[in-house]
């Protein structure tokens, strides 16, 4: 499984996609449980 | 010293075809860690009790941190720019969790000072080498959307509080069973502080690595699909040329964006470290204030997400609007806001809690605009180098901006009995300030020639000019 862009040479990507993904996952994933947290927390301030 | 092989630059360079979109996760990784500094507070109070000291001997802790993260990103910059991102993202992790180790030591032990030379000296290093350590690689990677690279990035710094503060409050409470995060005034024993320390040391450790051995560099001659260096160059400042890091200082340019991200940081940091007392004080009447603990608390929440959400919006704004208007922007519209907080902050809480929260989005933006901005200046060479320089803008800025809104308060009253008007003075300083750095970056125009490194310093950006028009 490969990206499908190019690069100037218009070679198609070598880095599989589910890597990509992955690495994604991995960061996004603690940041979105803090965005959470801390959504939670400001919502007193609306009366929540 | 020679670096292991599996950490020189040459081994890192992207074969052809590697994604770009590979190097924000493995700056992420990295800035998320090192952005637990802003998570201190959560355990504050426990070393207060832990080390039966002040509150002032606890917080040197954190102050040592970000002077060291200053020196450091302004002495390794250059080391940093040469060796690649795989040695900085590797050696920054080992001081960070080196770091956390000593310092749980510390805790465990009883011995303050460990604590100091702990998380204060050696995780303060890996906080500097960290926080610049992706940052020219990604410009690199996206010479296209500079500001949206390096904003993602610089988000990760801000999005790692979010992140530490719950876990930590978290982790302490399955280590300290006594302890209920959501139970006001209750505080974890230092054992469980230790603990905490020590598992997040274990967390960093897989994180940081993790970032160092997925990040690549570019090759010289590499470019994104359907880029021309010739369209950056028509906006006005950019430079294709590169000056280095020794010739950065040299230049005017360099100390008046010094200038710039020391007011724009001054500022934010004035309302920042006033956070939670400052909105129950602006709506006091008499003893008791409207605003109560836990809303405060919950504002403090919401400018983190708004410190967050400006790093990355309003860098990538300026990868279309350019760099100097969106300073424009941060410092001009700054002015007006702390002018409408100063005189109106008290009239109605949304008017209050909007202006603040837009101030310091315009605070998030300045650090995370910042680089591109230099690369704008000084070009790729040693662009890393440069802004670990420049950081010591930020370490100045953390000295004055509480120095000056705590300096002002004292004049005013006492804690707990301010109002409004007690900080309209401290307020109106940081509109003179910004009006500073206002001018100071309508002052900024391109380096001049006589900084430019020759052609053959840098072949890649030589083999890259030969392909396009004249830069002048």
């Amino acid at each position: 499984m490969s990206h499908t862009s190019s690069d100037h040479h218009g070679q198609r990507s070598t880095t599989p996609v589910a890597f990509i993904a992955f690495a994604w996952t991995l960061v996004g994933v603690p940041l979105a449980y803090g965005l959470y947290n801390t959504v939670k927390a400001a919502g007193a301030l609306f009366g929540g | 010293m020679a670096l292991p092989g599996f950490l020189q630059r040459e081994r890192i360079v992207a074969r052809p075809g590697f994604n770009r979109w590979l190097i924000p996760p493995a700056a992420l990784a990295v800035h998320l860690c090192i952005g637990q500094a802003y998570a201190t507070s959560v355990y504050k109070a426990s070393l207060v009790t832990h080390f039966d000291t002040t509150l002032t001997a606890i917080g040197i802790i954190f102050s040592i941190a970000i002077v060291m993260l200053g020196l450091s990103a302004a002495l390794f910059g250059t080391w940093v720019d040469r060796n690649g991102p795989r040695a900085a993202m590797f050696t920054s992790a080992v001081f960070w969790v080196s770091g956390f180790l000593v310092g749980g030591l510390g805790i465990e032990t009883r011995q303050l000072w460990l604590v100091y030379l702990g998380y204060g000296v050696i995780g303060g290093i890996g906080l500097g080498i960290g926080y610049i350590s992706p940052v020219s690689t990604l410009i690199k990677w996206f010479p296209d959307r500079p500001g949206l690279a390096t904003g993602m990035a610089i988000m990760g710094f801000g999005g790692g509080a979010l992140v530490a503060s719950p876990l930590s409050r978290q982790l302490m409470s399955w280590y300290d069973p006594a302890y209920d995060p959501s139970v006001a005034g209750t505080t974890p024993n230092g054992d469980a502080v230790a603990a905490l320390f020590f598992t997040l040391a274990a967390l960093y450790a897989v994180f940081m690595m993790f970032g160092a051995f997925i990040v690549r560099v570019p090759a010289d001659d590499w470019k994104p699909a359907g880029f021309d260096p010739a369209s950056v160059k028509k906006k006005a400042l950019v430079t294709t040329e590169n000056v280095s890091a020794n010739n950065a200082i040299k230049t005017p340019q360099f100390w008046l964006l010094w200038t710039v991200l020391f007011c724009n940081v001054t500022a934010g940091i004035g309302i920042l470290e006033q956070a939670a007392p400052m909105i129950q004080d602006f709506f006091r009447t008499g003893e008791t204030s409207t605003v109560a603990a836990a809303t405060a608390a919950g504002f403090v929440g919401l400018l983190s997400l708004f410190n967050m959400a400006g790093r990355f919006a309003w860098s990538t704004t300026s990868d279309f609007i350019g760099r100097k208007p969106i300073y424009m922007v941060y410092l001009g519209v700054g002015i007006i806001l702390y002018v409408i907080l100063a005189l109106f902050g008290s009239s109605a809480t949304w008017v209050f809690v909007l202006t603040a929260a837009i101030i310091i989005s315009f605070y998030g933006g300045g650090f995370a605009t910042v680089p591109a901005y230099l690369r704008d200046l000084f070009g790729t060479y040693q662009v890393g180098a440069i802004h670990g320089r420049l950081l010591t803008a930020w370490a100045a800025a953390g000295v004055a901006g509480p120095l000056i809104v705590n300096g002002v308060l004292d004049t005013q009253g006492t804690p707990g009995q301010l109002v409004a008007a007690n900080y309209r003075p401290a307020l109106f300083i940081m509109v003179g300030l910004l009006a500073v750095g206002f001018v100071a970056n309508l002052l900024i125009k391109p380096v001049a020639e006589k900084f430019w490194e020759p052609k053959a310093v840098t072949p890649a950006t030589a083999r890259a000019d030969a392909e396009r028009s004249p830069v002048r």
